[in-house]
């Protein structure tokens, strides 16, 4: 793989103003596919969760599933688009295996929504509007295989296998017009654009909206051109960036290879990019080619789709609280500072702190765990916090322990570790490293007892009623056992011993 | 409307998959020349007022519910498959990337 | 005649009243059929009509009828009234248990693991099927010379064609090997065999009969229909294989007109049926001309009123056709590539990669005439030619509708030849494509526009003795008219010729070896 010149970021913004684009494929979380009643489950034994239609077999014809068709228009609306009052399905002809007809079923010139906006609220409050080109609905292709080369990569491959589970799943294209003006804050507002656009899917509940699955997948388009220049410049396409972090990280290295292109006075290919999260580079597809002729044309085998006005409203209704309005809400419940709140929103952990909350536990403790342990390990692990893989449950049964005093901040910091290791639920792992706090009263009764004998002036002063003493005698109690004890309870102990009440 | 010839027709062959030998692709642009000619009538035909037609009887918004239906087995999936590897359709190295 | 040659001649409402009476039983009837197959279909003068001969499963469903029949009671009066009746199927309609080949290489050996949904009707209904019949490759031509699997000879006369692409379903019930076939129509497939082998043919509404399991040719054109030798048989497995089918999405919601009543009921007093100036005369055979002018005679005399009109735009509609059937047909053909069912070749030499293997694969499996229209459709939906092409093409549709609108105001059925030739010869037009399009160019109209269309025998032409085909077409969803005026002109005709004019056909020359023998060297070909 040849490594491409680059430009510091830096630099490359000094001489160059960047235009983004993006078509984000979210796939609908629909129990049956697009065109066929064959079942939308991800992950099931190959070709079996197809039938004849998905299979592309000869005679076959497509049938519209309509909860797909609400589920756009709900994208749609959510997305401040207009809807088409009457649209239809096109063929986009062209041969691949993963293709079972050799056609895609999609919508083109006559897409269910178009011409939307979404605002976009950068890190410090800024707020970026994205205008929405279209939302149009397609159908996936199948997964492939590619088997003998490196890697599963598909140059110096023997072989491919093909499976069309995948076949035949409705998508949601969103595509942007093109963003100008974003400057330095372009890389930042990839990530937030894709962000906002798996919140919306998410919180409409029409997409299971997993990046790692592929239920969210975008396409980035950069270009650049030199400061004050109408033109945009040529585009790249860099294909299937599946997460926020490579988002951002994409468009900032395309926007840095770019601005090496264009110094050395070569042209920008127009071509598809690959994103190698290894080495956070991309390296060239496919230049466009006269095999790009889709030879669209209005799909005969179905009819138009007309959402009548009604329809339309009736399903507008239907639409959850758009989630700028919720994270006024949510800031609002939980109590967070600005600060606080962005910095959650930032770190992408609003979603999961609101199911913790939900899971049982106070905001601040949702809080403190995401932003104070888990997203740092996230850094650390070069993941999205979510993809982490902590349970709402786990961070509640922690902090339960933690209240009840079988183990302190730090053991819980330490178990929280064991469990992302897969070592087991947090009771499990308390128990296999022997990680409780000191709570049968025999030991410590002993230490008690062994520290008021070598300090009696302490224990005197606490009977005479200076009960603030008392943290004398804890932190010996508290030495004898190797932090183990749970300062709250010695305290108690300590009380009791001396006939003091609390 | 432009003529067909011989490069038309090896670019169009090479957008439908159908490999032609120098003998075919001359047989074929000679006898799609005739019957282009003879259908450019169609382009005059009908004026910018006149809408298309694509169904010949209307209709609109057929769906169906979003309801499971059956669904075939790896063996009936697989059944007429030139070649198959572990339950999936196996064919030869893909070179060209979509 | 034997006892079988005078099964094998009755008509399938004939049949289904013996059947219902007890008189035969389904096991002789489709015996005398599989018979009658072995005899004639098979050899180097052989008709040639079947692809593949269905006898075990047809011979089982004729046993479980007669079955339910003996044992009487609820199941037995149940019965559809075609149960047992056997029927023949286009092989471009996918079957379980049987292979289906489109007539192309590219399918050799396939058997769909899913039934077309007229074939699930015809499960329902219990009526056997015989067979595959053969085809034009995917349905394309006018001859049944383009099938990959050797041409079907025109009973009437074996070195003539028996039409296309439906030349194996409309030449089987001719040469009485099935009292009912299947046939599909894109431009006149099912019409044009009607006419040129003396037998009824219809094209239904488009989307009054569902397509799914009917591989695509051109999907905005496509119907399938019924092939009998009666009016009144087309009509009863019309109403077997119509109605609403929520797998495809053009199939018309509305109920089935009960057009075997309209068959029955053949009455022309007081309707208008109208000329269409444009589908007759210059280019029309004199024989065609002269027994067209006879069937109007006929109908004027049975009381209806002749009217002429005009549709201008009908010129444009070849033109228009051969550029909307090769795109869709470019575009529903592009899934046979080796990869998932069929044909895979690989190429001669390195290097090995799918789309090598694709090119290959579509070289070897589809005929010349297949690709020529793969390759015009492609033409005609490529950029920067789709508005001149395919665009102009949909545009012509609509005048043509509107021609079909202004005539079917003046007329409650129009009239015309089906083809503007009687059966040309074997071979005859074969390199010359355009003359073998311009044979559908009465028949092309009615896909065009949807409309519903009948061909039934209107005689023999006076030069060379072979069938001559009369078309009645309706204004869409008005299917009943044509059997209601079909009928008419069907018995008015007979009663001229005497009875059907496939009486008049010659004898065919029978095999002498022994049926079972003759059936398994027809499965090993």
């Amino acid at each position: 793989m040849s490594t491409d010149a680059t430009l510091s970021f830096e630099e490359a913004m000094e001489k160059y103003d960047p235009v983004l684009g993006f078509e984000v494929h979210v796939e609908l979380n629909t129990k049956t596919k697009m065109f066929s009643s064959a079942p939308n489950v991800f992950g099931d034994e190959p070709n079996t969760n197809v039938n004849e239609v998905d299979l592309g077999m000869p005679g076959v014809l497509p049938v519209v599933n309509k909860t797909a068709i609400e589920s756009s228009i709900k994208i749609g609306l959510a997305l401040n688009c207009k809807i088409a009052e009457t649209c239809r399905f096109a063929r986009k002809n062209y041969f691949y295996p993963d293709t079972p007809k050799n056609f895609q079923t999609s919508q083109y010139d006559e897409p269910i929504a178009y011409d939307g906006y979404l605002d976009i609220e950068l890190s410090d409050g800024t707020v970026f509007r994205v205008e929405i080109e279209r939302a149009h609905m397609e159908e996936d292709a199948g997964k492939l295989t590619h088997m003998g080369g490196a890697a599963g990569r598909i140059q110096g491959a023997d072989y491919s296998l093909v499976d069309y589970n995948r076949s035949g799943v409705p998508l949601v294209e969103i595509v942007t017009k093109p963003i100008q003006g974003a400057g330095s804050r372009a890389p930042e507002l990839a990530k937030a654009y894709v962000a906002a656009v798996r919140e919306i899917v998410k919180n409409l509940g029409v997409s299971d909206a997993k990046m790692e699955r592929g239920n969210v997948r975008c396409d980035a388009n950069v270009s650049l051109r030199p400061h004050g220049r109408e033109r945009f410049g040529i585009r790249s396409e860099t294909k299937n960036v599946n997460s926020l972090r490579a988002v951002e990280h994409a468009v900032r290295y395309e926007i840095q290879r770019h601005a090496a292109v264009l110094d050395s006075g070569e042209p920008v290919i127009q071509e598809t990019r690959h994103w190698h999260e290894d080495t956070r580079s991309t390296t060239s597809g496919r230049a466009k080619s006269d095999a790009d002729d889709y030879r669209y044309f209005p799909e005969p085998d179905l009819v138009p789709i007309v959402a009548s006005r009604e329809w339309v409203e009736e399903l507008r209704a239907t639409l959850p609280e758009p989630p700028a309005e919720r994270r006024k809400r949510l800031q609002a419940d939980w109590g967070y500072s600005d600060l606080e709140f962005r910095d959650v929103v930032n770190a992408g952990v609003m979603d999961e702190i609101e199911e913790t909350i939900a899971a049982g536990a106070t905001a601040t403790v949702a809080r403190k765990w995401w932003m104070g342990e888990i997203v740092g390990r996230a850094k650390n692990a070069d993941v999205d916090p979510g993809q982490l893989g902590v349970k709402p449950e786990t961070i509640v049964e922690l902090n339960k322990m933690v209240e009840a005093g079988k183990i302190n901040n730090k053991m819980a910091a330490e178990v929280l570790d064991g469990v992302l290791a897969g070592e087991g639920t947090p009771a499990e792992i308390v128990e296999k490293r022997g990680l409780a706090v000191v709570s049968d009263d025999g030991p410590l009764l002993e230490a008690i007892d062994a520290a008021l004998a070598a300090q009696p002036d302490v224990a005197d002063k606490i009977r005479g009623g200076k009960v603030q003493a008392i943290g004398a005698i804890v932190g010996a109690v508290m030495k004898a056992t190797r932090g183990q004890a749970d300062a709250g309870r010695v305290r108690e102990l300590i009380l009791e011993r001396l006939g003091v009440e609390g | 409307m432009a003529a067909i010839n011989r490069d038309d027709v090896a670019h169009l062959a090479r957008l439908a998959h159908i490999e032609m030998s120098a003998e075919e692709l001359d047989r074929m642009a000679g006898e799609l020349a005739v019957i282009v000619e003879s259908v450019k009538s169609v382009s005059e035909a009908a004026g910018d007022d006149v809408p298309a037609t694509s169904h010949p009887i209307p209709l609109t918004n057929v769906f169906r519910e979003d309801v499971v239906g059956h669904t075939f087995t790896s063996e009936q999936s697989l059944s007429g498959a030139p070649d198959a590897y572990e339950g999936r359709f196996k064919v030869p190295a893909i070179l060209d990337e979509d | 005649m034997t006892e079988n040659n005078v099964l094998i001649r009755l008509s399938a409402a004939a049949l289904a009243r013996k059947l219902a009476a007890g008189e035969v039983t389904s096991v002789e009837v489709t015996q005398a059929y599989l018979d009658r197959i072995a005899a004639v279909d098979g050899g180097p003068r052989g008709v040639h009509a079947f692809l593949h001969v269905n006898t075990e499963e047809a011979l089982a469903v004729a046993a479980e009828v007669d079955a339910i029949r003996a044992a009487g009671g609820a199941p037995a009066a149940e019965l559809h009234e075609l149960a047992g009746v056997p029927i023949a199927v286009k092989d471009l309609i996918v079957t379980i248990g049987q292979p289906t080949t489109a007539g192309s290489k590219i399918l050799e050996g396939w058997h769909s693991p899913y039934d077309a949904t007229v074939v699930k009707r015809l499960r329902d209904a219990k009526m056997p099927i015989l067979g595959k019949t053969n085809l034009d490759e995917f349905a394309m031509g006018s001859s049944t010379e383009h099938s990959a699997y050797g041409p079907t000879r025109n009973p009437w006369d074996l070195d003539r064609i028996p039409g296309g692409s439906g030349g194996g379903s409309a030449a089987a019930v001719a040469a009485f090997e099935a009292p009912l076939a299947l046939g599909t129509d894109t431009g006149g497939s099912i019409r044009q065999p009607g006419a040129v082998t003396g037998t009824v043919g219809v094209k239904p509404t488009y989307g009054s009969v569902s397509r799914y399991g009917a591989i695509a040719m051109a999907s905005s054109l496509d119907q399938i229909g019924p092939v009998s030798r009666t009016v009144l048989d087309s009509a009863l497995l019309h109403q077997v294989i119509g109605g609403h089918d929520p797998h495809d999405s053009t199939s018309l919601p509305d109920p089935l007109e009960d057009l075997v009543a309209a068959a029955r009921l053949g009455n022309v007093d007081g309707m208008k049926i109208g000329i269409i100036k444009e589908l007759h005369g210059e280019g029309y055979q004199a024989g065609v001309e002269n027994r067209f002018n006879e069937s109007l005679e006929l109908l004027k005399q049975a009381g209806a009123e002749i009217v002429e009109v005009s549709c201008p735009n009908f010129k444009y509609a070849l033109g228009a056709y051969y550029l909307i059937m090769p795109s869709e047909a470019s575009s529903n053909l592009a899934k046979f590539d080796g990869v998932r069912y069929g044909l895979r070749v690989l190429p001669k030499d390195a290097p090995l990669t799918i789309e090598r293997v694709m090119g290959a694969t579509r070289a070897a499996g589809f005929g010349d005439e297949v690709k020529r229209r793969i390759i015009l459709g492609t033409y005609a939906l490529s950029a920067g030619y789709y508005d001149a092409y395919y665009g102009s093409a949909q545009k012509v549709r609509t005048l043509i509708q509107r021609d079909f609108e202004a005539a079917f105001a003046q007329a409650d059925v129009l009239i015309s030849p089906t083809a503007p030739t009687t059966a040309f010869k074997l071979g005859e037009k074969l390199n010359d494509p355009l003359a073998m399009y311009l044979n559908d160019v009465a028949t092309i109209p009615a896909n065009m526009a949807g409309v519903p269309g009948l061909s039934l025998p209107g005689g023999l032409a006076d030069e060379d003795g072979l069938p001559v085909g009369i078309q009645l077409l309706a204004p869409a969803r008005q299917d009943a008219r044509l059997y209601r005026v079909g009928a008419v002109l069907e018995s008015l005709l007979e009663a001229q010729w005497g009875g059907p004019l496939l009486d008049k056909a010659p004898e065919l020359a029978t095999s002498v070896v022994e049926p079972a023998e003759t059936l398994e060297t027809q499965e090993a070909k």
